[in-house]
């Protein structure tokens, strides 16, 4: 029931958005408060939940189409739970960033947004393939016109671009649910069995390569981050890219052992290229939001390789890894945000010398900026060094590799903030552009209060993500 | 001389209309000018709700199926399913009908509407060469006239003479069949022919390929689809709605049955033929789809593709093909009228043909009727919370069974296809703005329409609902598919 009210709260909030006829502020600020609501229930769910216990927990079952062995059901594991946190977090925090800048056409803006944190919880809950991919793609709908009609000036290619290497992932993964299903008899990811087939396995592999995105299958990012609502860019990388990952940890791995094993060479290559390749291109990127944007898929890869590596030490590193990527990367879209906000610009470039006569602004992106490198202490520290070690016994060179795009992460991370802060005031930055607001600083503030906690200790996710603490044997055993 | 005994109930469906029919062609010359149009289109929505609830305890009253009429038609569960969504279709055409700017003939458009939706409900319930024939001219000769109706249209006439010469060349292919198959068989009634099993006769299967391809004709599948866009574009929107969806679900019911009970031992060339009508049908639908500007032929392309999908089914020559067929009917009927119902909303505002550039904005402007035509594009496209992506699933699931996986990856892509110009529709309504455009409707805003918002309502209730309830809608189909013998 609570996983289902967890999936339905911001369904609802979103039809009563839509059609109640309230002010600009008002609209957006019933929105917001349904999003804290989503939050607060996801905290009564996680103190409802017993880590120590194996198996699906907070669990409903209904059939849904019965003859073909479809059911709505939902539930959570650990990891699964964790995921969903940083999803209702970081949308609240998106939905208020909306409510401060003051979106157009605010009934429909914040309808979408809220249909989109429904869709999202209801993929990371999702315990039928069915259910998961209509969770899956329902998560489009929204981004589509969110993008579409709150973008930039190119935002007609990005949707573009966007919709079409999505759905050409997602219709892989349709034709992959309907041979998986029929094959076995049911939809349910609970009963069915596992499959061999490497067909089946790359229809799934290549959605969530797409959605995550994963090198070579990232040719929407630049597009869809830069021209997106700075917001829906932070649940685009902070969120969205993370139900690739669900789908790898409970889809990927436990129903196609065999072909995962033998696919596992290419895909860490594939992972590994797309470590080193995007931090490359964050640090050469012009914009803010580009460093932001290639990082993202930088960490994507990082994330893939502890995936892949098929052991506790990677498998948990990735799930906190993903917790902490998408609020660090939630905070650097919004703070990006509050600095075009201030220069109209986020063009390196023109930026510069913000830190004067701004310490709040200064020390909170110094302090983002810092989890985002990945500094000894901080949770990204733990999960890099967690997957560094795991994937060291797939191959020493791995790990060379996840060394490689830590130190990268430094520099491109570090490239940015001087840009900001520090040398020559830029052109575009003006002496009356204030400080942080309070009202800005509520909305980061809590993000990486967040963050603090989990580096003060990131074992609380580690040790809870997987039953027993027992990453690599839950999913060989597919949860059961 | 012998008269075989004559089952009312069953016939009663197809009787209600032909009496709506009559009243409504009454109506136009006695009742007087002000009130003919209520009165007529009355008649005729009451005559499709009777139509339905009597289909419906048919339905009901069917456990197993029955030949009538010394063997000319069939009491069963599969045709009382299609009549009922046959009949529906009907009462929500009348709804979008109702406030159509026509100057005359309102008395005969709805006669004609009700007769047609009486020849269909006919139809369906066919059992031999010859009531299948004679169902077929006799709804095909009501939606010539009702596609050239508006006269004072040019395009109207024209839509109506294409449709005349390649309908009824279509039909004298379907006659020419028939005629082989008789040939061959020396039987007209479905089950006597494939008892008659005389396999590898070249006339048999000569007959065959002409009869599906009648068929082929009026489901509007490739390669005989080229009447199609001309004339969904010509004729009256209304007209087109009822077409896109009852003639499709009509003819497609009777393929199915056409091929499941006569030329069972056949299925090994027919599924194949089928399964070249699925990738035409697909391929074409979907390529020309991405290059029109008009939303009429844009959808009439959309149709063609659809065609593709549900023929997959028919392809599959299994229980479970039936059943996704006949599920597939359900969501694809209601996207298909709402569709063609915001387009007639859109065309009585504005007061001209309506083109994508014409949609612009009108997802701000109006928008029960922007969620709406959103709902219906992001259903055919085989989105989740409608039921086109059921539909689709059911279709794939049922090839994939049938071992036709090279189909489902045709239909995936098809699907990705299509993907280009449904959302090319909803990004005009929402993603374009009509000041940027200048449109004006045409003499201010038109009067509230509420029986064409009611329509449109019912078809976006009927889209999403059949997700959510597409258990019950599928036991239907179980039972209703049971009815062949697979």
């Amino acid at each position: 029931m609570l996983t289902t009210a967890l999936i339905l709260l911001p369904i609802i909030g979103a039809l009563v958005v839509a059609v109640a006829p309230l002010t600009r502020t008002t609209t957006a600020g019933l929105a917001l408060l349904v999003a804290l609501m989503e939050v607060g229930l996801w905290i009564v769910a996680a103190s409802r939940f017993d880590f120590d216990e194996g198996g699906l927990q907070l669990g409903t079952s209904r059939d849904w189409v019965e003859s073909l062995g479809i059911s709505y059901s939902v539930g959570f594991y650990g990891f699964s739970l964790w995921l969903t946190g940083a999803a209702v977090i970081v949308s609240a925090a998106a939905i208020g960033y909306a409510m401060w800048v003051g979106r157009d056409r605010p009934r429909a803006y914040h309808a979408l947004m809220l249909f989109l944190t429904g869709a999202i919880v209801a993929t990371f809950a999702a315990q039928d393939l069915l259910l998961f991919y209509a969770s899956f793609e329902a998560m489009l709908i929204p981004l589509y016109i969110l993008v579409g009609v709150w973008g930039g000036a190119r935002r007609q290619a990005a949707t573009l671009a966007f919709v079409v290497y999505t759905m050409a992932g997602s219709l892989l993964m349709l034709a992959a649910v309907v041979a998986f299903g029929v094959t076995q008899g049911t939809f349910s990811l609970l009963e069915s069995g596992t499959s061999d087939n490497v067909w089946i396995f790359l229809g799934f592999a290549v959605a969530f390569a797409i959605k995550a995105p994963l090198f070579p299958f990232h040719g929407w990012l630049p597009l869809a981050y830069r021209e997106a609502p700075v917001e829906v860019a932070a649940v685009l990388s902070a969120v969205v890219s993370k139900t690739a990952i669900y789908g790898f940890l409970r889809i990927g791995l436990p129903k196609f052992p065999e072909p995962a094993d033998d696919l596992s060479g290419v895909i860490l290559v594939l992972a590994g290229a797309g470590l080193v390749y995007g931090s490359l291109l964050a640090f050469r990127a012009p914009d803010l939001r580009g460093v932001v944007a290639y990082s993202s898929m930088a960490q994507m890869g990082l994330i893939t390789l502890g995936i892949f590596a098929f052991d506790d030490l990677g498998l948990d590193g990735a799930v906190l890894q993903s917790a902490a990527h998408g609020l660090i990367s939630a905070s650097m879209f919004l703070l990006v945000g509050m600095v075009e906000h201030r220069c109209g610009t986020g063009e390196l470039a023109s930026l510069g010398g913000m830190a004067r006569g701004r310490p709040v602004l200064a020390t909170v992106v110094m302090v983002a900026g810092m989890i985002a490198l990945a500094v000894p202490g901080s949770a990204t520290f733990a999960g890099e060094f967690l997957i560094m070690a795991g994937v060291y016994d797939q191959g020493w060179g791995y790990s060379v590799v996840v060394a490689l795009g830590v130190v990268l992460a430094a520099m491109y991370t570090l490239r940015v903030i001087s840009a900001i802060l520090h040398v020559k005031p830029g052109s575009a930055v003006r002496d009356e552009a204030l400080d942080l607001r309070p009202g800005e600083l509520a909305l980061v503030l809590p993000l990486l209060l967040v963050l603090l906690v989990l580096s003060a200790w990131p074992a609380l996710v580690t040790q809870s993500s997987f039953p027993g603490n027992n990453a690599a044997q839950s999913i060989a055993e597919a949860f059961k | 001389m012998h008269t075989p005994t004559v089952d009312w109930l069953a016939l009663s469906p197809s009787v209600a209309l032909l009496g709506a029919s009559g009243v409504a062609l009454l109506a136009a010359v006695i009742v007087p000018d002000w009130m003919r149009k209520s009165v007529a289109a009355g008649v005729v929505l009451i005559g499709f709700v009777l139509a339905a609830v009597l289909a419906g305890v048919v339905f009901d009253e069917t456990p197993t199926p029955e030949v009538l009429l010394d063997g000319s038609m069939v009491r069963d569960q599969l045709a009382a399913l299609t009549q009922v969504i046959l009949a529906v279709t009907g009462a929500v055409v009348v709804l979008v009908s109702w406030a159509e700017r026509r100057r005359e003939n309102h008395g005969e458009y709805y006669a004609l509407l009700a007769a047609a939706g009486a020849g269909m409900v006919f139809f369906v319930s066919a059992e031999n060469l010859m009531t299948l024939f004679l169902g077929l001219e006799w709804f095909s000769l009501c939606l010539y006239i009702l596609v050239a109706l508006d006269t004072e249209r040019a395009t109207s006439l024209e839509a109506g003479l294409k449709y005349l010469i390649v309908g009824g060349f279509g039909s004298a292919v379907l006659l020419f069949g028939s005629a082989f198959v008789y040939g061959a068989t020396g039987e007209l009634g479905f089950a006597q022919i494939a008892a008659a099993n005389p396999t590898d006769d070249v006339f048999l299967l000569a007959g065959l390929a002409m009869i599906l391809a009648g068929l082929a004709f009026k489901v509007s599948a490739a390669p005989f689809h080229m009447w199609t866009p001309d004339v969904y574009q010509g004729a009256p929107t209304s007209v087109t709605t009822f077409m896109s969806a009852a003639t499709k679900a009509a003819a497609m019911v009777v393929m199915l049955r056409v091929l499941a009970t006569a030329f069972p031992d056949q299925s090994e060339i027919w599924r194949v033929a089928v399964a070249v009508l699925v990738c035409i049908s697909l391929a074409w639908g979907n390529l020309a789809a991405l290059a029109q500007r008009d939303v009429k032929r844009l959808l009439a392309y959309s149709s063609i593709s659809h065609a593709g999908f549900m023929l997959m089914a028919i392809a599959a020559d299994s229980e479970r093909g039936a059943e996704a067929l006949l599920y597939y009917l359900v969501p694809y009927s209601a996207m298909s009228v709402g569709a063609f119902a915001v387009v007639a909303a859109r065309e009585r505002e504005l007061q001209r043909p309506v083109t994508l550039e014409s949609l612009a904005g009108l997802g701000w402007e109006r928008p029960f009727y922007g969620i709406a035509m959103w709902t219906f594009m992001l259903g055919m496209a085989g989105f989740p919370l409608t039921g086109g992506l059921f539909g689709k699933l059911f279709v794939f699931s049922a090839a994939y069974d049938s071992g036709e996986w090279w189909l489902v990856l045709f239909g995936v892509a098809a699907t990705a296809v299509s993907l280009a110009y449904y959302l090319n529709v909803v990004r005009w309504m929402y993603m374009r703005t009509s000041g940027e455009l200048r449109l004006a409707p045409a003499g201010g805003s038109p009067p509230p329409d509420y029986p064409l918002g009611v329509a449109v309502g019912a078809a976006v209730f009927v889209t999403v609902g059949s997700f959510f309830a597409a258990q019950p809608i599928l036991d239907v189909a179980t039972d209703a598919a049971s009815s062949l013998p697979f």
